[in-house]
This record gives C-alpha cells, structure tokens and sequence, in this order.
C-alpha cells in the first residue's frame, strides 16, 4: 500500500483561489466540495480533469476547482465535453449543470449525450428553479408554483430526468442530496469510475427563490431498493417513487461510445489520389 | 466550323432519367480526352421525381464559369423543363435534341430560335430494353463533341466493369446508337484538340476541395449536422479524417455541432465544421463563444439561396452580412471566401492556419455553385500554410490565459498541461480567465480580439488583383471566375480592365484596398444578393470611387460574363 498517494490529495487541492458567488446557504457549495472530494479520493492529477459548464448557478464551478475548465454558453455544456472528451479521451471530463440549462436549453443534448454514451460524468444541480435570472419555472418545477414569469404556476407538469436519462440509453443514474457531502462524494466518485455516461442528479436547494427546499435534508432518503441493471427496473421505482430516493439506481453495462481515429496515420498526399484522373 | 474556346452541353430530363449521371460521365470522358471542364447541376427540392439539368463546359484551359449560352441542350424528357428557361439559355446557334416522345418542346426553346432535331431516345430503349435513354444522350453528345469513341469504350468499361459484361456491353451499345443517332450532324463550334499537360489534373468537387484544404491546413476533429448544400465536405471528411489521425462525429443539431468542435480545439485539435445559412443561423451564439474565449474553430458555409430555408439546392451570396456582422457584441473574427473550385482547397487550408495563428474563429463563405460544381482542373499547389498554434508549457503563477501585450495572441494551455489548469470563457474576463463586469478589463481584452486580427501580416493572399485599368470591377467569391472572363473578353474589345477580389473580408484591409484602387476612376461592384449586401459591406470599410456602380441580383440565376461584359462596355462609352 501506498501510503505517500493517499496523503498526497485533499480536497483543497482541487480547489481555486476564487471565491465562490452563491447566495449564502446555496446547495451547490456543497457539491462543489462534495465534487473535490470525489476527485482527491480519485486522485487524478488536476491537469488531468476537465470541468465544463454552459450558463447558471450551478455553473460556475469549473472557475472554483483547479482543474482544466470551461464555462461556455447556455445549455452547450454536453456538446462541448464531447468535442473535448472525442479528442482527448485521456482527460477525466465532468459536466456541471443545472435543471434549466441540462433539461430545458440544453434538453436535446441532454437525450443525444445519454444515448452517445462517451466516457462522461453529468452532474446536474437540480433545485426546480431558476436562479440565476431570479426565480423562473426550470422543466422540473411543480405546476402551481407561482412565479413572476408564470403567475399561478406553470400549469406545466415536471419531467422526471433520470427516466428519461434511462430511456435515452445512460449507463449509470443516480441521485443524491447535496446535504449529504459524503454520500454525494462517494456517488461521484463511482459515477467518474462507471464506464460511458454517467448521470448524477444532486437534489441542489435554492435558499433564495425555493426557501421551501430547505426542507429537502428531512425528506430524502435512501433508495429502498438496491441499483440494478435492468433498465426497466430502474425506471419503474423512479416512475413511482416520491423524488427523495437517493443513491445509485442504476447501472448499466453499454460499451461507450468511442470514435474511430483509424489505426495508421498515411500521407496527405494519400488523400488526393482520389482526384487524379 | 468555328474554332471556339469552349463548347457548353446540358442535359435535361425528370428525376430519375440519369441526367446528371450523364453529366458527370461526359466530364469523366473529356477530362480523359484531354479537356478541362465544369459541371453544375441543377435539381429541384425533390429526392427522386422532379426535374434536373446537368451543365457541363468542357475547354482546352482551365473554367471557373460557365458560358452565357448552351451549344448543346439534349433533352431526355421536357417535363417541368420550363422551370430551366431562365437557367439554360439558348441561342439560334443552339443544337437541341428532343425526344419526340418526351413532351411537348418548352417555349424558351422555340423563342430562342434554337435548332430542334428529333431522335427517338424512348422508341430506341422500347426496342432495345437494356438501353437507357441517358447512355443514348451521352453517346449522342460524345460524339457531337468530337470524341474519338475509343474513349467512350474506355469510361464505360471502367465505371460499369463491376456490374459486369452485360451491363458495359448494353451500355456501350445505347452510347454507340446514340453516336450514330447524330452522325450526320454537326455542332456549329468545335474545341480544339486538347493537349494533355504534364503534370496529373484532378476531377474534384469545391466541398471535397474544402475538405482536403482543410485537412492540409491541420483539421483533426470535424462535428457535422447534415445540410445541402454543405453535407459534402462533412462526408468527404468522414472516412479521411480517420486515415490522418483525425475523427468526425455526428451532431444532434448545429447547437451541439458548433460547440463539438470548440469543446475539440479546446482539448487540442484544429476543429471544423460545415454548414449552410439555417444552420450558420444556430451556430453564432457558439461562434461568439469561441472568439471571446480564444479557440480557433473554422466553420464553412456553403451558401444557399435565403431567408429561412430558402432554395437549399442554389447559388446566392447573401449570407455576408450575417458572416460579418451576425455576431453578438464586438466579436471580430476572420471571414474568407474562394473564388473558385481550386481555391476552395487554398482558402480551407489559408482559413484554418489563420485561425490557429490568431485564436479565433474563420469563417469561409462557399456557395452552392462552388461547393457542388464538380471542375476539372490543375492539381493545386502546395501552399505552405499549417496551422501553428501558440501553445503554453511553462507558466508564471497563476497562469495568465489571456495575457495582453505582444501581438495579443496568449500562449493557450491545452488540457493535460501540468500548471497550466484555467477556465476558459464566454464571461468577460481577466487576464487569468477569471470573471470580471469591470469596465478597464471588459475593455482591455476587447482591445486584445481586435488587435491580435488587425495587426497580423495576411499577405497578398487576401485579395486577388489583376490588371491596371482605370476601369475596375469589385467581386468576390464564386463570381470571380465570371469577372475574370468579362474582364479578357473586354481586353480583345481595347478595354484595360481591374479586376479586385478579396479573399478575406474580415478583417479589412483599407490600407490594401486603398493601394488597389489607386488610380481606378469608374468602378463596377458585382455581386449575388437582392439587397446589394458587398457594396453596402465595401462603403462601410473603404474609400470607393465617386464613380461607382453596382451589378447586383439574386440568386438562383447566376451573374453572366456577359452580363458583366454589357456592363463594362456601357464604362467604356461613359
């Protein structure tokens, strides 16, 4: 046993010198630590580790950690790690987001990016609100919350995203409570481990617009049922349970996506045979 | 029999009749024989029915344009031919070949005075069921054309050898009665006899040209969300990236095509993608993005007619202002254009060092008629150009991403990079990359964008520039081809004419623009677009002429030599 690796990582170590900018009480606090947890447990190099990010909240975490880093466009975060992660399949590549950057803006990707199944880890901040514009309706947010943008509510009822994540072909789901920074931290890192495209749901209070999530650390729980498999299965519990099961629900064992960049490298001038008459 | 320098053949019929298979053999014969030559097709929105024309220019030299008129029309069918009044212009020198079976003759074809000459394609396939009546048409034209059949016997044994014996031989047959259909009759023009050079010529596509300039220039990673008229280069991509090193993949939509390729030059590889108008439309947030985080992308648009969805399968150039200006904030970019199937490569290959060198993203503007005319030609040269990124290893703590001074382009980390952790962007931002609303830094890196572009060394290469008139003629892209031939066909007339096309149209270039002008006293702007987008887009970047006039118009037609010739002759008497 090595033991100069084990002490050689802390959590602060993948961490920046900038502050972060949240409300005070914001979940996401906890998940960036619980995330830097996860990766000194992991003990990647930071240079190793690329965080992505598109537009929220929750979104700017790569600027808070110590890794390779980018904070692109609004619900981009997916297509971006995966142009990053095709070309460079030796980085350890996280996706942070939030519930309308991941499921709204960002929704197709969100599909495309289960289905493609790269060697990717998503985690998504969800609090049922937006918060960065101040309190809009997310696809997550119950039907009859009132808001400015929606008075009365919605109307709309929420989506469940990691059926949908099951449907779409992800090969590992889970969800978590950022309450719970261990918990979350060991989800992390198993979701990092799992080969193809992993999905982490952290139930991510927003104190400000969703003082009522305060509330979530009584009401979660852990899954009642072990993770399993079997697509279907996993589906099944998340469709009737009551949003609060956490823990690891499912994983799958797809073979991730990887793109063929072809096994020899020929001259450019190979290329051009083809047009010569 | 005149001696003409070229001789222009198109081939029309419904969906489905193999018109523009014929085309493509026809340009596979003479480019064997020894001629160069041009191949525009034309197609309706239809996948099979419909109507299409195949247009081929055969020469002893190199085309970049095709001709004012036909020489030859061979119509298989005339259904729906009357929608190619306009594109297929006739004269009363004009051979027409009709199926007397295949509907009735269009009015253009009788209001141009064009001789019509009768030849039983169907009736020849009824008795014959092997043949088809496009390999009848192809027969025909070879040998209206002057074709030793020698080389007809050659092209079909090589391109229907697979199908085996009896497919080459009722093939070689339908050409043969074709050739014999027209034994008796003569085109009034004639090509020289071509002269083989020494060097290999090429048969290639401008999109294809796209791709292997692209590739040349160092494109490693390319994302691809299909779309006409650019979906060639994305699949000429797709096999040849990977036999460099290289991978394309599949995008959901453009949204995740655009940032694919700027998440891809992040982690290290020149990156590009293709598209077209609509989907250059999704992909200018994702372009904003990666000029105000500094990652060099190359995106090309192979332009089609606008707004919306358009005419996807035709020419226009109206996309400049949304290439130029379509950006969000002060954003500045590159934005070039070819000028002609051969320079598709050059430009690909010129854009992606350019993007690499400066950290920014190039736009290359191509069109239909660039991007889908298939050309023969002269192998390109090898240009030198390879895109060169000004990458970090070593680094001061903490590591300055967007460090200012110098020529402004900052050493760039690529992931993996020991020290060399940051977060790269879209928030105004320091120096390190770290978010700012301050006023001094908001400032200060927007000074960096645009000084890093204003200050590089483009070369000559950013605009073609022929002639010393005091005449001139302003273009760009797929019309300089048109321009040039106007412009030697005004030389035989006495008339000395310039011929300015920029290559690069972001950014400008006034001092160069000014010393190409110098001297010019009347200027002639040509361009494809409704609302005369380049003379707008040159008023606002250059001194032009008090004597300046604009030949403008909409795609799908496109603009003529001679129609720029009539224009320059009205300079002339002026």
């Amino acid at each position: 046993m090595n033991a100069e690796l084990k002490v050689a990582h802390k959590a602060s170590d993948y961490k920046s010198d900038i502050a972060p900018i949240w409300c005070p009480g914001c979940g996401d606090y906890h998940v960036l630590l619980s995330l830097t947890r996860a990766l000194a447990e992991l003990g990647l190099p930071p240079e190793q580790i690329a965080v992505i990010s598109g537009i929220g909240c929750s979104s700017r975490i790569p600027a808070y950690t110590n890794c390779y880093g980018f904070h692109g466009v609004h619900g981009r975060a997916l297509p971006l790690a995966t142009g990053l992660k095709v070309v460079r399949p030796d980085q350890t590549v996280i996706v942070t987001s939030g519930d309308g950057d991941g499921y709204s803006i960002g929704g197709n990707h969100f599909l495309h990016a289960c289905r493609r199944n790269l060697d990717l880890t998503l985690i998504v901040m969800d609090n049922h609100i937006y918060g960065m514009t101040k309190g809009q309706p997310s696809p997550t947010t119950e039907p009859d919350f009132d808001t400015a943008l929606t008075p009365g509510g919605s109307g709309l009822r929420p989506f469940n995203p990691l059926v949908i994540a099951l449907a779409s072909g992800a090969n590992f789901v889970a969800r978590a409570f950022s309450g719970n920074v261990s918990e979350t931290a060991s989800i992390i890192v198993d979701a990092i481990r799992h080969p193809g495209f992993s999905f982490v749901e952290v139930l991510s209070p927003c104190v400000t617009f969703r003082p009522d999530q305060k509330a979530w650390k009584n009401q979660v729980h852990p899954a009642p049922v072990a993770a399993t498999d079997d697509p279907a299965r996993a589906a099944r519990h998340l469709m009737s349970d009551d949003g609060f099961n956490v823990g690891v629900l499912y994983r799958g064992d797809r073979q991730p996506y990887r793109p063929s960049f072809g096994g020899t490298t020929c001259d450019l001038a190979e290329l051009e045979k083809e047009f010569e008459i | 029999m005149a001696q003409a320098s070229s001789v222009s053949v198109a081939f029309l019929g419904s969906g489905g009749a193999g018109v523009i298979t014929t085309g493509g053999l026809l340009l596979e014969a003479a480019c064997s024989a020894g001629w160069y030559g041009l191949l525009t097709r034309s197609v309706g929105p239809q996948i099979r029915g419909g109507e299409a024309a195949a247009m081929l220019r055969l020469a002893a030299h190199p085309l970049d344009c095709h001709a004012d008129h036909f020489d030859l029309l061979i119509a298989v069918d005339w259904l729906n031919a009357q929608r190619f009044a306009l594109e297929i212009s006739l004269g009363p020198h004009t051979l027409v070949i009709s199926d007397p079976r295949g509907g009735e003759v269009p009015d253009f074809v009788a209001a141009a005075g064009a001789r019509v000459i009768e030849i039983p394609m169907k009736e020849m396939t009824k008795a014959t069921p092997e043949w088809r009546a496009n390999m009848i048409a192809l027969g025909a034209a070879a040998r209206l054309l002057g074709m030793r059949e020698g080389v007809m016997q050659e092209l079909i044994t090589r391109r229907f050898g697979a199908k085996g014996t009896t497919v080459v031989q009722a093939n070689l047959g339908a050409a043969q009665a074709g050739a014999k259909a027209v034994a008796n009759l003569e085109l009034p023009v004639r090509l020289p006899v071509p002269q083989a050079g020494p060097t290999k010529r090429w048969r290639i596509t401008g999109n294809e040209a796209i791709g292997l300039g692209a590739v040349r220039g160092g494109v490693r990673f390319a994302a691809a969300y299909p779309i006409t008229p650019a979906s060639e280069i994305l699949e000429w991509l797709a096999p040849n990236l990977p036999r460099v090193g290289g991978v394309l993949v599949q995008a959901e939509d453009e949204l995740a095509s655009i940032n694919m390729i700027i998440g891809g030059s992040y982690g290290g590889a020149p990156a590009l993608t293709a598209t077209s108008g609509p989907g250059l439309s999704l992909m200018i947030e994702g372009i904003g993005l990666a000029a105000a985080a500094e990652v060099p992308i190359v995106v090309v648009d192979v332009m089609r007619g606008g707004p919306s969805t358009g005419i996807p399968t035709k020419s226009e150039q109206a996309d400049l202002n949304i290439a130029v200006y379509g950006l969000h904030g002060d954003a500045p970019h590159i934005v070039v254009a070819p000028q002609s199937v051969s320079d598709c490569l050059f430009t690909a290959q010129w854009a992606t060092y350019l993007a690499e060198a400066l950290q920014v993203p190039a736009l290359v503007l191509s069109d239909q008629f660039l991007g889908q005319a298939q050309a023969a030609i002269e192998r390109p040269a090898d240009a030198a150009f390879v895109g060169q990124r000004l990458t970090a290893s070593e680094f001061a703590v903490p590591y300055q991403r967007y460090a200012l001074g110098g020529t402004d382009v900052s050493p760039m980390a690529i992931p993996g990079t020991r020290g060399g952790q940051y977060t790269a962007d879209g928030l105004t931002h320091t120096e390190r990359g770290t978010p700012t609303s301050a006023a001094t830094e908001h400032r200060a890196q927007l000074d960096k964008r645009d000084n890093k572009l204003k200050r590089f060394d483009y070369g000559d290469h950013w605009a073609t520039l022929q002639g010393r008139g005091k005449v001139a003629v302003l273009t760009w892209g797929s019309l300089t081809g048109a321009a040039q031939e106007a412009i030697s066909i005004a030389r035989a007339d006495g008339l000395e004419v310039r011929l300015i096309a920029p290559r690069l149209l972001s950014p400008a270039r006034p001092e160069q623009m000014a010393a190409a002008l110098a001297g010019v006293q009347r200027l002639l702007v040509i361009e494809q677009t409704h609302s005369a987008q380049f003379y707008r887009y040159l008023r606002a970047h250059y001194q032009l002429p008090s004597n300046t006039r604009v030949l403008h118009g909409a795609g799908p037609l496109p603009i003529r030599p001679g129609d720029i010739h009539r224009e320059l002759l009205a300079e002339k008497a002026a």
